[in-house]
């Protein structure tokens, strides 16, 4: 049995649909670093068995992953990861969080609390997930 | 399907070859030494001695006699019971027909491989039985005075026809558990019909196979069943037809002009005191008297030389029911029952 | 595409109970269906109805384009696994798999031990010593060795704890993903279905609600909470599903094809266990006539 990179999980109460949930996970492994060029990702088979969920679920999110250029399947043989994330977002960490920083500041002056701030966050960055991908 | 009938019957089948296992060995045991007692006694026996030599001989084997009999009557009962009306109920009630029915095999195909199967283990099992009961208890149904081969008894328990009766109770046990559908109702109903069956048989529709053989015999003391005196001095009396093994309908004493009486009235010389029918003379000048007066037995019999037409003619109309009775699952479990 | 099951106005009748009736299906192949319904809506006779164990009493199904059970080679095509995941008490393991592999010309024999042997299940050990999840599996490998084109379970995880539950529908899973399986899979639990279904069925009182894909489903109803309103003066688009009121605040579940604009509502996502409560459950509105709506629905494709 070959040991694969990642595990996968579902959360059944995130609100997301489960290929979405693959699909992130992926993008999270590849941004640490679990998942370099080159690795498998598990087979479909592999990823059913373990969370005992659709097959069609597997294969859209491997779709999607195709579609965003970040694995390829090559037929009989796998999926792979053909490029990392890791890279681009690390040097925008810095500014981004600054900026963050400044915006936090400016909603605690405007009376928010931490509850208001963070479901007004939560809110706007669902639904521009959402926007985003339909 | 043929692998699979066997492994569901397997058991059943091995206490069945066992039960006949052991019957068969009591019996080849005892058989020879019977057989040899018999004919012994009945060429050592004078005139008179054989019917005693016969009536001793009866009572010294009577329990054995009865015993395998009841195991040959039982026979067919048993197996309608227990490997009929529990072929299809058991997999109902296990609700494994859902599995069985849906493997790559038609339900029609089912079914004609378990009833061929067990159907042929039941006949053989019943013959096996019958051959040898009949041979091992043939110098006691010699004896038997009081049991004739052409009798309800003996004919139900001897020759081919419990084959028949043991297929036809199985197919009566098959069609009642598809019908009923649950186990023990299926069984005690399946019981109550075959036992009601087996008795309309011999009562309604063995007498009239071959119409009976009806003889007006002279009463003499060779053929004498029963004679009565009453305190009236009215005469009752009762023979029997010379052929020991027939199977007595009716019978009736008749006077001079053919009408059946009751009894013989009383008139002088039947009467105690006259010369004829006093007491301690024994019964043959008294029997010649009522002879001479013009009495006579009327009896209406099957003659024991047609045992063999009724038992094929008989296994015929238990086979054509049974193929009936098949026929009818047949067509039943095509019709989806669930 | 082929449809794996098609039913016309399907019904089942006895005596003068309908348990099924009025049941039009089409439903297409390489789908996990989930057939959801409360305990006797008639979920057991659609699929006894589906394997062949029962004949209509009225309308007309078909299953992969054959008469259900009508020969030895349409039989093939379909698995089954019954309610309680019946077996043979008195039989071993290794005698069912003979019993499959006997009574089956498709069968996959190397299939169906590799699976018991991964499973951890003794050949030798009786049917009737095995535990309920085991005696589950054992039915399932039965009717996936078969190789069948369609496989259809009658609530296989009802009667089993929450590690065999999982345990079955792991290997369910896997054997569809490996063997491009259609299957069907009733429950009276959605949570039981939720991940594994991209096709759902909702039976209630011998009634389909709504039948289609899942992810069309969630994508066209939505759960509409504002100020109080009577549903029935919304949009034409919109059909209202299910209705709850209080004295100042209206919730809806409604299915529409077009965005929601009115923004007085709060819009929010279903999840399928919501859409098919909201289907099962019993509310009932009034338009302004005053009579009563009970809506069913279906989705066209």
């Amino acid at each position: 049995m070959e040991p694969w990179m990642i595990e996968f999980h579902l959360d059944g109460r995130s609100g997301l649909s489960p290929y979405l949930q693959l699909v992130r996970q992926v993008r999270q492994a590849l941004r640490l670093g679990l998942l370099r060029e080159g690795d498998q990702l598990p087979t479909v088979k592999e990823v059913v068995a373990g969370l005992a969920i659709n097959p069609n679920t597997v294969l859209k999110a491997y779709r999607e992953l195709e579609h965003e250029g970040l694995v390829a399947a090559r037929p009989g043989v796998g999926t792979f990861v053909t490029a990392t994330l890791a890279d681009a977002s690390l040097a925008a960490h810095g500014p981004l969080r600054q900026e963050l920083r400044r915006w936090l500041a400016k909603a605690r002056r405007a009376g928010l609390d931490e509850e208001s701030i963070e479901a007004l966050f939560m809110t706007t960055f669902r639904t521009a997930a959402e926007e985003d991908i339909a | 399907m043929i692998w699979l009938t066997w492994r569901q019957f397997r058991a059943a089948a091995a206490m069945m070859a066992a039960a006949l296992a052991a019957l068969a060995a009591i019996l080849a045991l005892t058989g020879p030494g019977l057989a040899h007692d018999y004919s012994t006694g009945i060429a050592a026996c004078t005139q008179s001695g054989c019917s005693d030599f016969v009536r001793h001989f009866f009572n010294d084997h009577q329990g054995p006699f009865l015993a395998v009999t009841a195991v040959v009557l039982v026979l067919p009962a048993l197996i309608g019971l227990f490997w009929g009306a529990p072929l299809i109920t058991r997999e109902l009630e296990a609700g494994t027909h859902q599995l069985v029915w849906n493997q790559s095999i038609t339900r029609t195909r089912w079914l004609a491989v378990k009833l061929a199967l067990t159907g042929v283990a039941a006949m053989t099992a019943a013959g096996l039985g019958s051959l040898a009961v009949t041979w091992w208890s043939s110098p006691i149904d010699k004896t038997a005075t009081n049991f004739p081969k052409m009798g309800p008894l003996l004919f139900d328990t001897r020759g081919i026809v419990p084959i028949a009766y043991a297929a036809f109770a199985f197919a009566l046990g098959v069609t009642v558990g598809m019908l009923v559908r649950r186990t023990l109702p299926a069984m005690a109903i399946t019981l109550a019909v075959f036992v009601a069956i087996q008795i309309a048989m011999p009562l309604l529709v063995r007498p009239h196979l071959l119409p009976p053989t009806r003889s007006t015999i002279e009463i003499t003391t060779s053929n004498l069943d029963d004679f009565t005196m009453g305190p009236d001095h009215r005469i009752r009396v009762s023979a029997k037809p010379a052929d020991t093994g027939a199977w007595v309908l009716s019978s009736h004493t008749v006077d001079a002009s053919g009408h059946a009486i009751d009894s013989i009235p009383p008139s002088p010389s039947l009467s105690p005191s006259s010369r004829a029918c006093a007491p301690q003379q024994g019964l043959s000048p008294c029997l010649a008297e009522v002879t001479r007066l013009g009495y006579r037995q009327q009896v209406t019999y099957q003659p024991s030389s047609r045992f063999w037409p009724f038992q094929w003619y008989e296994t015929g109309i238990y086979t054509a029911l049974t193929l009936g009775l098949a026929g009818l699952c047949f067509w039943r479990i095509r019709r989806r029952l669930s | 595409m082929t449809a794996v099951i098609e039913a016309q106005g399907l019904g089942k009748q006895y005596g003068r109970r309908w348990a099924l009736s009025d049941c039009t299906l089409d439903i297409p192949a390489g789908r996990v269906v989930g057939l959801v319904g409360p305990n006797g809506a008639g979920k057991t006779t659609l699929l006894h109805l589906t394997v062949g164990l029962l004949a209509p009493t009225s309308g007309s199904i078909e299953v992969l384009g054959g008469r259900p059970a009508a020969n030895p080679a349409q039989l093939a095509k379909v698995g089954f696994v019954a309610q309680d995941s019946p077996t043979y008490a008195g039989l071993r393991v290794a005698d069912h798999l003979k019993l499959g592999a006997r009574l089956n010309p498709g069968w996959d024999a190397a299939l169906a031990r590799d699976r018991i042997e991964r499973l951890g299940l003794d050949p030798a050990r009786r049917a009737g010593q095995l535990s309920g999840g085991q005696r589950a599996q054992l039915a399932l490998t039965l009717g996936i060795a078969k190789r069948p084109e369609l496989l259809i379970l009658d609530e296989p995880v009802a009667a089993l704890d929450p590690l065999a539950r999982r345990e079955f529908l792991q290997g369910l899973m896997e054997a569809t993903a490996e063997h491009e399986l259609s299957v069907v899979l009733s429950s009276h639990l959605v949570s039981d279905l939720e991940r594994a279904c991209d096709y759902l069925i909702v039976l209630v009182d011998s009634r389909v609600r709504v039948a289609g894909e899942v992810e069309e489903l969630l994508a066209t109803h939505h759960r509409l909470s504002g100020p109080r309103r009577d549903p029935a003066r919304l949009p034409a688009g919109q059909h209202v599903v299910a209705a709850s009121h209080t004295d100042r605040q209206t919730t809806l579940i409604v299915r529409t094809d077009a965005p929601i604009h009115d923004p007085a509502w709060t819009v929010s996502r279903l999840s399928l266990e919501d859409l098919v409560l909201a289907y099962m459950g019993k509310s009932t509105h009034t338009d302004h006539n005053g009579r009563n709506h009970r809506p069913t629905l279906e989705v066209q494709r």
